[in-house]
């Protein structure tokens, strides 16, 4: 089974998220790079499913020089191979086009199945794989808490708000995962040692056969037109019980239409 | 990792060792830790995470199990586990420099292909048995004797403050003792493999420690004690050249920890001093904090570049004595300090045990003592730079 894992480097969870000043997209250079926290999960899930059923696992990403580190990381975690699309005119992407050089580098290799994380932690489009699924015209199997490859068919667990609903489809067919579906693991030495001998594939635009016109901030449906910084947190406001505590508390609620 | 210093000097791999092990004790150990710690267990899940990321085997090659990486390896492992927490840190360094090591050193090939890839995976540990009720800084003034009887080797004595020495997944302790006497007269010191749970090896209830609350510490009493005589550990009459061989680079990997534990003050008083407000501004606007923290990241800073020298050495294969003497040295005094120093910019909640820099503090104080206390490094300095003895 060749199954292919979509990664994302975002922004450190833990740093402080800026936009840049001259074209309003996300600043990659403020914080330090790391693979979106989902799509570890993601390569997890492709490492067991390869593991239990034989196969390859090919991590795909598009983003800029340093993702290559994101995709190394995956390559530490176990995955065989690496496809990096990189290539400055994809700067300022948005999920349309993300999705249109993505389904383009998955079709001209033909994996049997594609898993991708569910939500990125920057831009939380969260529509991604489905955007990718519906251009490659296969079956889209989202926010899978299990999944299961039996033969040609991949059956998941589909996490909903009142539990899941069982989800099948034929293979090949488009997998987002939850991260409730497994612990990924630590990279070890020996993994790492053995990433640096791994297959990379690096790719431009050009390399890849895409339209140039469908991509990079010119491309965009839609416009960042202006930004702020979020205000600071204004100060709580203080209840001083005085025997009507109870009282001003119902008050509050009610002019704020929380009761 | 924004914080993680002098990463563009190190080659990718160790970046990358740096960036796994840094993630995991952020998102595992640091949030199980309080309370193995609160309670003294042994944090026997956690040393499986380790374990399964291959840490045991850092320094050792394939054949036997190991990851195929070297001595800085890891250290720079240690580092960032003891910049969450010691106990762990010094779990992972006394299991693969004072446990394993030894046999991987000095052992026979048989030796070595029995215990090693069981060491290496971290699914046993290994313990060193030295130090004595009456000797530690001394160790040649050991009283623990060993003598062959009808192929065996039968030990009598007693070892004080073993670490790792007795855990459910403790497989062995190698132990000094007095085999013999030289002809200048003075004893004969050799190192025997015992098997853990060898009859006549008795494990004394753990002590009641000021630190170091999740690592494992025991005092070890032999009575005819009986382990086969192909148990000794290299040769005859080696011991000593042996142990003060082990704890040279383990000095280097103290500093590491040490290092670890003096960045873990910078980088929880950093995180406070933005957080917590006073006179209507947060603590870190006053200078007398902000000073504090400053001086903290010049120890932490100081501190890895002696035990990075002092690996770099070792590694090149020159003599590096005098610079893991003083990289130790340097290292745990940084590590006393910040971590005085960090409980003071935390206020009362630096004194509360569920906090940090409270298991910091506790655990800084065993760095000065352990593995050569730091009398004995100024000795060794001393005496590497030809000053009357
Ligand atoms: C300030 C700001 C404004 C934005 N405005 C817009 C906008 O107006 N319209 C718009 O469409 N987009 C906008 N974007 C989104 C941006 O273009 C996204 O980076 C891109 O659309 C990818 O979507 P996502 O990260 O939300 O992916 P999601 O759909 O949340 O990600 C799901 C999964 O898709 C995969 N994936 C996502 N990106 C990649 C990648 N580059 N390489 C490999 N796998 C990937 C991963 O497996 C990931 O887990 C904006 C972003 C920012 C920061
Ligand atoms: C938590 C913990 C774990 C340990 N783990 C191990 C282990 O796994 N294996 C092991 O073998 N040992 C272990 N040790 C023992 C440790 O290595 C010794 O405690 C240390 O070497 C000091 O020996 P001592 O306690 O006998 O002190 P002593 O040697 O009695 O020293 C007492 C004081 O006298 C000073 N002193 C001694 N001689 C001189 C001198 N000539 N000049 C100046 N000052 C001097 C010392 O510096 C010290 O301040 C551990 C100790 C602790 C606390």
């Amino acid at each position: 089974m060749k199954i292919a894992v979509c990664v994302k480097q975002v922004p450190d969870t833990w740093a402080e998220k800026k936009l840049r000043d001259d074209d309003s997209t996300l600043d990659r250079e403020a914080a330090d790079g790391v693979m979106n926290e989902l799509d570890e999960y993601a390569v997890e899930e492709a490492l067991r499913l390869a593991e239990a059923n034989g196969g390859e696992v090919v991590v795909v990403t598009m983003g800029p020089e340093r993702a290559a580190e994101t995709v190394r990381k995956a390559l530490s975690m176990g995955a065989d191979a690496g496809v990096h699309l990189v290539d400055d005119s994809l700067h300022g992407s948005d999920a349309l086009a993300t999705s249109y050089a993505l389904a383009e580098v998955l079709a001209a290799r033909n994996f049997d199945l594609v898993i991708f994380g569910s939500e990125s932690t920057d831009a939380r489009m969260s529509v991604v794989p489905a955007m990718v699924a519906e251009r490659l015209g296969l079956p889209q199997v989202t926010f899978a808490q299990k999944v299961d490859v039996d033969g040609s068919k991949v059956a998941i667990q589909r996490q909903t708000e009142y539990g899941y609903d069982d989800v099948e489809a034929e293979l090949p067919a488009v997998v987002s995962v939850v991260e409730k579906i497994n612990e990924p693991r630590y990279p070890s030495f020996k993994g790492i040692m053995a990433a640096k001998k791994k297959p990379v594939e690096t790719l431009t635009v050009a390399d890849a056969g895409l339209d140039a016109a469908k991509l990079g901030a010119t491309a965009a449906w839609t416009k960042v037109a202006s930004f702020a910084a979020r205000p600071p947190k204004a100060a709580g406001t203080v209840v001083t019980d005085e025997g009507d505590g109870g009282a001003k508390i119902a008050t509050y609620l009610t002019e704020q239409k929380f009761v | 990792m924004k914080n993680a210093p002098l990463d563009h000097r190190l080659p990718t791999e160790l970046r990358d060792l740096r960036e796994s092990v840094a993630q995991y004790s952020r998102d595992v150990i640091a949030p199980a830790i309080g309370e193995l710690y609160i309670n003294h267990e042994f944090p026997y899940d956690l040393v499986r995470g380790m374990a399964d990321m291959g840490l045991f085997g850092l320094p050792f090659p394939e054949e036997f199990g190991g990851m195929g990486g070297d001595y800085f390896a890891l250290c720079i492992a240690l580092e960032e586990v003891a910049r969450v927490d010691s106990s762990l840190a010094i779990t992972l360094e006394a299991a693969v420099s004072l446990g394993a090591m030894p046999i991987y050193r000095f052992g026979t090939p048989e030796q070595k292909n029995t215990w090693l890839p069981k060491l290496t995976s971290g699914h046993m540990i290994g313990a060193f048995g030295l130090t004595e009720p009456g000797a530690g800084s001394d160790a040649g003034g050991m009283r623990t004797t060993a003598r062959l009887d009808n192929g065996e080797w039968v030990i009598n004595g007693a070892k004080a403050f073993i670490t790792n020495s007795g855990t459910d997944i403790t497989g062995l302790v190698t132990v000094a003792a007095i085999t013999g006497t030289k002809s200048n007269g003075r004893p004969e010191i050799s190192t025997i493999i015992v098997p853990a749970g060898t009859p006549g090896l008795a494990i004394e209830p753990a002590y009641s420690k000021v630190g170091w609350n999740s690592s494992d510490t025991h005092g070890l009493v032999f009575t005819d004690c009986r382990v086969p005589a192909s148990n000794l550990l290299g040769e005859r009459g080696r011991g000593y050249a042996q142990f003060l061989q082990i704890l040279d680079e383990g000095r280097i990997a103290i500093a590491a920890l040490a290092t670890g534990l003096a960045q873990g003050c910078v980088d929880e008083s950093i995180r406070y001093a933005h957080e917590r407000e006073a006179f209507g501004h947060p603590i870190g606007h006053y200078q007398a904090v902000s000073f504090l923290i400053a001086d903290m990241d010049v120890r932490a800073h100081t501190s890895r570049l002696a035990y990075y020298d002092a690996g770099a050495r070792m590694l090149a294969g020159e003599p590096f004595k005098r610079e893991a003497a003083i990289a130790k040295l340097h290292s745990s005094d940084a590590a006393m300090e910040n971590s005085r120093w960090a409980t003071q910019v935390f206020g009362g909640y630096g004194y509360m045990n569920e906090y940090p820099v409270a298991r910091f503090y506790r655990d800084a104080k065993v760095l000065e003592i352990g593995e050569g206390t730091n009398e004995v490094q100024r000795m060794l300095i001393a005496r590497e730079l030809g000053l009357p003895q």
